[in-house]
C-alpha cells in the first residue's frame, strides 16, 4: 500500500508566478476541508492527468505547517525533463481539481538539535521555507544558507530576508558570491544539525565537508529527489502479474507498473526513500541504477531494482511484481 | 583491544573500545591516572601542528606527579589538573560550552570518569559518536542507591552499604547512563536481620 494509493481531491485556489522559471501553486480541499498534518521537509505527490499519461510527481510542501486550510508548493521548469513540471507550468490553472498524495517527511527536523543549519541551491529552498517556520515557532535558533544561480532566478530569496532577517543569508553566483562551506561548517556550536536540499554536487560539498571536520553522519541530513530520466522505451515482464509491460521513453518503470495495474509499493518517487525496492527475478542486459538507495555492490549484482528511477537496456528484464 | 578487566555481561552494562583520534576541529581528552598512558599513547602520535587541537584534563591521584610532567609535556594548547572526578567534569562541562560541531571527546580510566565524562559530553550536545572511552585500572564502580538516591563512590565489594540510609544494596549490572551509575538494590528488604557477609568483588 502507498501513500499514493489515497489521494486527496483538491482544487488549485491559486497559481502564481515566482519568476519566469518557478511557479507556485496552492491547493484547497474540494470540500474546503482541512489537510492533513505534516511538518516541515514533507512532501507530497501530485498526479497529474496529461492527455492520457497519468504523472505522479513528488513536491515539497513549502506552506506553513500550522495552517492546514491549504497547501503550497514551487515548481521549477524543466523543457528537458519528462514533462510533469512543463504540465503543471502550461495546463494547471486556479479552479482546476487535482489529486494529490497525503504528506510524506523524509526530510524533517531532527528534534533534538540545539539549532538548525539549513543549506539551499535553488529551488532546493522549498522544504527549508516549512521548516524555517516551524523551527521559528518552536523557538530552536536556525539559520538559512540560500545559493541561487543569479538574482532574478533566486525564488522568495526578499520574501524570507523580509520574514527572517539575519536569520538568512544569501549568496548568488552571477554576483560572484558564494558559501564558505568549510568555515561555516568550522563554526557551528555543539548540538547543530546540519540539512542540505539543491543540486548533488552541493549536497556531495556539504556532506564531505562536515565528515572531514568531525562531525557525526547522524547530525548530517540531505535531500536529493531525483527526476526520472528519460530514455529509450523497454520491455519488462512482470513475474506474479504474469503480464509484459512497455515502459515509455518519458514514463518511469513505476508508473508503467502502476498503469498496468500491478501492484507496487512507493513513496519518494525519486531514488531516495527504499520504498519501491524491487526482486530481480532474471536480467539479461544492463540496468541503469540511478538511485541512491542501492550501493554499488546491489548495482552490480543486478537483484535488486528501484523501479521510480531505474531503466533498463538489453534483452530481458523480469521483476518479482 | 584495550586493557579493560570488564567481563561480558547483561545488555545495558557498558563495554569500552580503545581510544583512536579521528578527524576533528578540537580533540577533548579526559582522563584519571589509570587512563592517562592512553592519552599520551595516542596524543604523542601527532603531528607538532595538530597540538593546537588537543584539551587535556586529568585527575591525579593524590601525591602522584610523574603522569603529570609526561601530560604537560605533550605541549597540548590547554592542560589542566584537578584533585577529583567532579571538579575536571565541571572544567569540560565549562570548555565544551564553547567547543563547536566537530570536537571529539576521548575519555579514559575507571569507570566512574568514564561514565561521569560521558554524561557531561551528552548534557553540551555531543552526538554519541563523537564520544570515545577505553576503561583502565580499577573496577570499581560508581552507584546509585535507588532508595535515597545517594551516590556512592568507588564501591568495590557485593554488597555495599548505603552511607545515608544504611541499607544494604545489591550492585547490579543494570547501569544508568544518564547518572553514570550501576543501580543498588536492598538485598534483604524481606528479613533486614539477614546477614550477608560483604566481599570485594570489583577491584
Amino acid at each position: 500500500m502507498s501513500a499514493s494509493d489515497h489521494l486527496i481531491p483538491v482544487v488549485v485556489s491559486n497559481v502564481v508566478e515566482v519568476n519566469p522559471i518557478i511557479k507556485r501553486f496552492e491547493f484547497k480541499h474540494v470540500n474546503g476541508d482541512e489537510l492533513p498534518a505534516f511538518s516541515g521537509g514533507a512532501h507530497i505527490v501530485v498526479e497529474m492527468l496529461d492527455d492520457g499519461t497519468k504523472r505522479k510527481n513528488p513536491y515539497s510542501l513549502m506552506s506553513s505547517p500550522f495552517e492546514r486550510d491549504q497547501y503550497a508548493i514551487s515548481v521549477r521548469r524543466d523543457d528537458t525533463g519528462r514533462g510533469g513540471s512543463k504540465f503543471m507550468h502550461e495546463q494547471v490553472r486556479p479552479g482546476m481539481q487535482m489529486k494529490i498524495s497525503a504528506p510524506v517527511n523524509l526530510f524533517s527536523l531532527d528534534l533534538r538539535a540545539r539549532k538548525h543549519l539549513m543549506i539551499a541551491g535553488g529551488i532546493g529552498i522549498t522544504p527549508f521555507i516549512a521548516q524555517m517556520t516551524q523551527a521559528d515557532k518552536l523557538g530552536v535558533p536556525f539559520e538559512l544558507h540560500y545559493a541561487a544561480r543569479s538574482v532574478s532566478q533566486a525564488a522568495y530569496m526578499d520574501s524570507l530576508a523580509d520574514r527572517f532577517g539575519d536569520h538568512v543569508s544569501c549568496y548568488c553566483d552571477d554576483q560572484g558570491e558564494s558559501v564558505d562551506l568549510e568555515v561555516l561548517l568550522s563554526n557551528q556550536p555543539l548540538g547543530t544539525h546540519v540539512y542540505v536540499c539543491g543540486p548533488k554536487g552541493m549536497i556531495e560539498r556539504v556532506v564531505e565537508t562536515a565528515s572531514s571536520l568531525g562531525w557525526p553522519a547522524a547530525h548530517v541530513h540531505f535531500e536529493h529527489f531525483l527526476a526520472p530520466p528519460v530514455g529509450e522505451p523497454f520491455e519488462v515482464h512482470l513475474a506474479k502479474a504474469g503480464i509484459d509491460i512497455t515502459v515509455g521513453a518519458e514514463q518511469s518503470l513505476l508508473e508503467a507498473v502502476e498503469a498496468s495495474g500491478t501492484p507496487i509499493n512507493c513513496m519518494c518517487r525519486g531514488g531516495a526513500c527504499g520504498q519501491c525496492e524491487t526482486v530481480v527475478v532474471a536480467c539479461d542486459g544492463d540496468i541503469m541504477h540511478n538511485d541512491h538507495w542501492l550501493d554499488e555492490e546491489q548495482r552490480a549484482a543486478k537483484q535488486r531494482i528501484m523501479p521510480c528511477v531505474s531503466r533498463f537496456r538489453g534483452k530481458r528484464l523480469e521483476l518479482d511484481l | 583491544m584495550s586493557d579493560s578487566l570488564i567481563e561480558e555481561s547483561i545488555l545495558s552494562r557498558p563495554t569500552y573500545g580503545t581510544l583512536k583520534i579521528v578527524p576533528g576541529l578540537a580533540h577533548y581528552f579526559l582522563a584519571d591516572a589509570s587512563g592517562a598512558e592512553c592519552i599520551i599513547r595516542d596524543v604523542q602520535e601527532l603531528p607538532r601542528d595538530m597540538m593546537e587541537k588537543v584539551h587535556i584534563l586529568y585527575v591525579p591521584t593524590p601525591g602522584e606527579a610523574a603522569l603529570i610532567t609526561s601530560l604537560y609535556a605533550l605541549g597540548a594548547k590547554r592542560f589542566e589538573h584537578f584533585p577529583t572526578i567532579e571538579e575536571a567534569v565541571a572544567k569540560l562541562g565549562e570548555w565544551l560550552s564553547d567547543a563547536k560541531m566537530g570536537s571529539q571527546l576521548y575519555l579514559a580510566g575507571t569507570e566512574g570518569l568514564v561514565g561521569q565524562g560521558v554524561a557531561k559530553g551528552e548534557e553540551c550536545g555531543l552526538d554519541h559518536t563523537a564520544v570515545q572511552c577505553e576503561h583502565r585500572g580499577s573496577l570499581a564502580r560508581r552507584v546509585q542507591c535507588v532508595h535515597c538516591k545517594t551516590m556512592i563512590e568507588d564501591v568495590t565489594t557485593q554488597p555495599v552499604k548505603c552511607p545515608t540510609c544504611d541499607l544494604l544494596l545489591l550492585v547490579r549490572d543494570h547501569y544508568s547512563r544518564r547518572l553514570a551509575a550501576f543501580q543498588g538494590v536492598c538485598i534483604n528488604a524481606e528479613d533486614p536481620t539477614e546477614e550477608i557477609e560483604i566481599k570485594e568483588v570489583f577491584k
